[in-house]
């Protein structure tokens, strides 16, 4: 069983309690000006936009199998058994092709510190571990975001749907998306209106460069026999030549 | 002789120009971070550093593997007088590679850190590796021109007995990172362009980087003949000019039968940015493929130069076009490299042209690799091989 968040995108006033509560949580300094910013950055794990009359939370989808764990070249980033994508900065160089895989672009970047990390939300790995909800979900007045089994999440949200069809648009984000994500979201609008990517694929993307990086001892093996095989033959050649000459 | 030495000194002003400002540029990557010399934001983190400098800084150094496979295992001994500068121009630009890595990283101190924190699901960790151990290996290609210089014949034997097995690994490692390079656009199929995004990616790649490698074998020899005031080995540029060719054509043909097949032929249509960078690469390519497939062009050194630096553009513009301008849409956002990153850059290009020149004076470089006892007698009847072998060669 793993975690995930749901975020009920018509249940959210725009308090953004639950980013006072993320800055917190990783002692990030917080104030109007920082609140004013509505997107994520090194400095701001996540954030409520405003569009139109509706608000949309980002934050690190979790997805159930995250492009940027399977780029990362020293396995900074991992998809732990809990739910969360957790982030060891000391095994980080900085070669930022999580930012670049990321399909929802969530990972930022410290651009301006001399020994810079990646930041992004981990779903509050260490108070899960400790059986406590996410600090944002803690913090939320209206039940817009809570947390809880993904499953469990997953039917919340048809209930709420099934309960309110008028009310929702008829689908949930993060169900499929990449393959399916942690975090849901639900909305009155369709989501590209509240500044969602809709473009993302339906299917898990590490499968997209495992297809041809699991091609490599292949490579390796035929490769060897093939070249050294023409190496002889070619060499071969000019053996016979140069003894008939003899 | 006095129009010589002023474009001597003219070269020699901005070469110091070029290194006063990359000079200052690194300070600024190093007090300032890569915010303060870069135009990289969080939804565009890879700019110009990885786009050029790493992804056709590889592929222009793809001439190395290209040659030694040729001469080494296809056994094809003509092409064997250009072998060493490519190997040397390979073995340059990868150092040159891992140089400009240094700066892009976020944190250049833990460049080591693949090596032992493994992760095989990762296109970057096979590259990673690959980069590592084909530089080692061009090392050792290289190794000879110096301990021929020194006169060390023990070392050199020693050398030669492991250089078969050398040299397959050298091409194996090269077909496995000039692709995996394409592969690691395969993550971003909603960010990267849909003329640009194909599921071969890897193959592109790989056909380009032995074109270009070709194409920058050409480069090479013309910029030496004329530095060293050397006989350009015209016939046998001639003869790679003519599989230049071929290979160009195969290429957009099989470039134009994927967007076909993909069903991306109609975004031709859009009157996009993207199109007319497109369109700017199939021109690149098919100009001097239409022109190298005439007898007449590939006779003339000067016409055979332009065609090849034509390809060298073709290939740095489909680089571009994947890793910077196709990602720009995207991504939501609008990139141009700052001015830190251009002068790192052409810093970096100015260093490969000028160590090359250092190198080429003082080792071996330019002569085929032979015991010096043999090589006075040799090489006068190699030369008439090779004079021989050249005329039936070419048409």
């Amino acid at each position: 069983m793993s975690k995930g968040i749901l975020y009920d995108s018509t249940l959210c006033v725009g308090c953004r309690l639950c980013e006072g509560a993320c800055a917190e949580r990783w002692r990030l300094p917080y104030n109007d000006k920082v609140a004013a910013e509505e997107r994520l950055s090194a400095h701001k794990l996540t954030a409520i936009e405003t569009h139109g009359e509706r608000y949309s939370r980002r934050l690190c989808m979790h997805c159930v199998e995250p492009a940027c764990a399977s780029v990362c070249p020293v396995g900074a980033l991992q998809k732990t058994s809990l739910g969360p994508v957790v982030y060891d900065a000391s095994k980080c160089m900085g070669c930022r092709y999580c930012m670049l895989a990321c399909p929802f672009q969530v990972p930022t970047y410290e651009w301006n510190q001399r020994l810079p990390k990646v930041r992004k939300c981990d779903m509050c790995y260490d108070r899960q571990r400790a059986g406590k909800p996410t600090a944002c979900s803690e913090a939320c007045p209206t039940g817009a975001t809570i947390c809880g089994e993904r499953e469990a999440l997953v039917a919340e949200a048809r209930r709420r749907m099934a309960e309110k069809p008028d009310q929702y648009y008829p689908r949930i984000y993060g169900l499929r998306e990449a393959g399916g994500t942690s975090v849901l979201y639900l909305s009155a609008v369709p989501f590209e209106q509240i500044g969602l990517r809709t473009r993302v694929p339906q299917e898990p993307l590490p499968a997209l460069t495992w297809r041809v990086l699991h091609l490599v001892p292949d490579v390796v093996s035929v490769g060897s026999v093939l070249l050294g095989g023409i190496w002889w033959i070619t060499n071969r050649r000019d053996e016979v030549a140069r003894k008939e000459k003899a | 002789m006095n129009r010589l030495l002023a474009r001597f000194t003219v070269w020699r002003g901005i070469f110091a120009v070029l290194m006063l400002a990359a000079a200052y540029s690194t300070y600024l990557r190093v007090r300032y971070g890569l915010g303060g010399a870069t135009n990289l934001n969080d939804q565009f983190p890879w700019g110009l550093w990885i786009g050029f400098d790493i992804l056709c800084g590889v592929g222009l150094a793809a001439g190395g593997f290209t040659l030694v496979a040729v001469v080494h295992i296809f056994n094809v001994e003509r092409y064997r007088p250009i072998l060493r500068p490519a190997i040397l121009t390979a073995f340059l630009g990868y150092l040159l590679v891992v140089l400009a890595l240094l700066f892009d990283l976020g944190r250049p101190d833990r460049i080591w850190h693949p090596i032992v924190m493994w992760n095989p699901h990762s296109v970057m960790f096979e590259v990673a590796w690959c980069v590592t151990l084909y530089t080692t290996v061009l090392f050792l290609e290289f190794l000879p021109m110096v301990l021929e210089r020194f006169g060390l014949h023990k070392p050199l034997g020693w050398l030669k007995l492991i250089s078969v097995p050398l040299m397959i690994a050298g091409v194996i490692l090269s077909t496995l990172h000039q692709s995996s390079l394409g592969t690691v656009y395969l993550i971003v199929p909603e960010k990267l362009y849909g003329l640009w995004y194909t599921p071969l990616l890897p193959v592109f790649f790989y056909i380009s980087a032995i074109t270009v490698g070709l194409a920058m074998t050409i480069f090479e020899s013309w910029h030496s003949s004329r530095a060293f005031g050397r006989q350009l080995e015209l016939p046998l540029l001639a003869g790679m000019a003519r599989v230049l060719a071929v290979l160009l054509l195969v290429s957009l043909f099989v470039r134009f039968l994927d967007l076909l097949h993909r069903g991306a032929l109609p975004l031709l249509l859009r009157n996009r940015t993207e199109t007319w960078l497109f369109g700017l690469e199939v021109l690149l390519t098919a100009v001097p493929m239409a022109l190298l497939f005439r007898a007449g062009v590939r006779r003339r050194a000067a016409a055979l130069y332009a065609c090849a630096v034509m390809v060298v553009f073709s290939f740095i513009t489909n680089r571009l076009n994947v890793s910077v301008t196709g990602m720009e849409a995207g991504s939501g956002t609008h990139y141009i490299p700052k001015w830190t990153e251009i002068a790192v850059t052409l810093a970096i290009v100015a260093a490969g042209f000028a160590i090359f020149r250092v190198l080429a004076q003082h080792f071996p470089v330019f002569e085929a690799e032979q015991p010096a006892a043999e090589r006075v007698e040799e090489s006068v009847e190699e030369f008439a091989l090779v004079g021989n072998r050249t005329r039936t060669g070419v048409d």
